[in-house]
């Protein structure tokens, strides 16, 4: 293939060949779809929940990612990028239909790259650094049971377009659910570092876990999940006090911000560019 | 919408063509093997609606799909062409049809078994059933991960014949 061709193809589809180096661009991962809100559905509170699913999706997207080069070992590197492309698919579906909802129009960029901390919905067990791989598997395994607990509901919701992403995420979340618990019980049952590293995974993220409440009450479904996999794993689940505030509130950690300022430099440096 | 008639058979002509497209990740396969596009329909004004829906919903195929659908159907004598998106009922690996299963196995990738209906539980213990290789047929194989180079497949290894191979999963 000739540089030519390499040129002429990613300048494709754009009148002003000047951009061709910020990619293809993206289109509306919602394109075609009926955007109509039904009634008796109420539209803001709508959109503030595709917000908020859509940034804990955004957010652990990019936590996964982190492990690309990281990971123990490369078929983990693959896994972790996989899971986080499936959440980044369902927050893009939910950040367009978020801009629909609540009539501002904003597209999937201007949620993900154009808004501060502070207006971020997120759980804040999703933007706690990496840390150690035992910290990663267990963070995921309680962030998709739940998330697949809430999503199970949200199949039956009133809006027909967050129903269907949920119904979609539901299957991929089940995969995330098995890998995640596969390994907490492979370390947590290994050796005995392995075996600690997991007790260290679990009480970090402990104080989180009072944070995660949905407008359903998926308390029990998660419980069981956690204590399946516990047991297989021969650890406990330790008891901790829940930390105060709530990052649906828009309180977060001090970790948010970072996280932000790399996921949105480029965006930020170069507005209205498309890649 | 379309009554009969020439345009009846205009919309049989411009399905014809959007389902001959391949899949980008899965070359061997057609977009209708794959069952990713859900209906071709010409309108009055002889705009040409084609529906695909994602397998996955980060795949990242799906712009390309959606280009390489519009672009077919152009060159084919279609200067209006819609892509629409559908995201009900979501895409299982159920909807890969039969000659897309023969087609997968040929290129030494395993097709996906029957997708889960209903809540899928946490199996902990190893009893899934074994997937067997495309090469030698042998049942004694095992997952080596289970997420591979595109969403839909995971990486397994035949014991029998030692080759590595991909399987695309149930979903």
């Amino acid at each position: 293939m000739s540089d030519d061709h390499v040129y002429l193809t990613l300048a494709e589809g754009h009148e002003d060949d000047t951009r061709w180096a910020y990619g293809t661009g993206f289109e509306d991962p919602l394109h075609g779809v009926d955007t109509t809100v039904p009634e008796g559905v109420d539209a803001e509170a709508l959109a503030a929940e595709c917000v908020a699913l859509a940034d804990d999706a955004l957010v652990s997207a990019q936590r996964l990612a982190e492990w690309v080069t990281r990971a123990p070992e490369l078929e983990e590197e693959v896994a972790l990028a996989n899971i986080g492309l499936d959440l980044l698919g369902q927050a893009r579906l939910l950040y367009s239909r978020a801009g629909q909802a609540d009539g501002t129009g904003r597209d999937e960029d201007a949620y993900a790259y154009f808004r501060d901390a502070e207006d971020f919905r997120n759980v804040r067990l999703a933007e706690l650094p990496g840390g150690d791989f035992a910290f990663a598997v267990v963070r995921l395994l309680v962030l998709s049971s739940w998330r697949l607990a809430h999503f199970r509901r949200l199949e039956a919701h009133p809006d027909p377009v967050l129903a269907a992403v949920a119904a979609k995420g539901v299957k991929e979340l089940t995969y995330h659910r098995q890998y995640a618990a596969e390994w907490c019980v492979r370390l947590g049952d290994g050796t005995d570092e392995s075996h600690r590293r997991m007790r260290a995974a679990l009480d970090e993220a402990a104080p989180y876990l009072g944070e995660l409440h949905t407008a359903y009450d998926v308390r029990d479904e998660v419980a069981e999940d956690l204590r399946q996999v516990t047991e297989a794993a021969g650890l406990t689940l330790p008891v901790h006090r829940p930390l105060p505030g709530s990052g649906r509130a828009g309180e977060h950690t001090e970790h948010l911000a970072p996280l932000l300022t790399e996921l949105q430099g480029v965006a930020r440096a170069h507005p209205g560019a498309t890649w | 919408m379309v009554t009969g008639g020439p345009a009846l058979l205009d919309a049989h002509r411009a399905r014809h063509v959007a389902e001959q497209v391949p899949d980008p990740e899965l070359p061997m396969l057609t977009l209708a093997d794959l069952g990713v596009l859900r209906d071709v329909e010409v309108t009055v004004d002889g705009t040409v609606v084609a529906s695909l829906t994602p397998t996955y919903s980060g795949c990242p195929a799906m712009a390309e799909m959606r280009a390489d659908v519009a672009a077919r159907l152009r060159d084919a004598g279609y200067p209006r062409v819609e892509i629409r998106t559908v995201l009900d009922p979501p895409w299982t690996s159920d909807w890969i049809t039969e000659s897309g299963r023969l087609k997968l196995a040929e290129h030494g990738i395993a097709p996906p078994g029957a997708a889960p209906r209903g809540p899928v539980s946490l199996v902990l213990s190893p009893t899934r059933p074994a997937v067997p290789c495309p090469r030698c047929g042998s049942a004694d194989t095992e997952e080596t991960s289970r997420f591979a180079a595109t969403s839909c497949k995971a990486l397994w290894r035949c014991r029998a014949c030692r080759e590595p191979f991909e399987y695309v999963k149930e979903i």
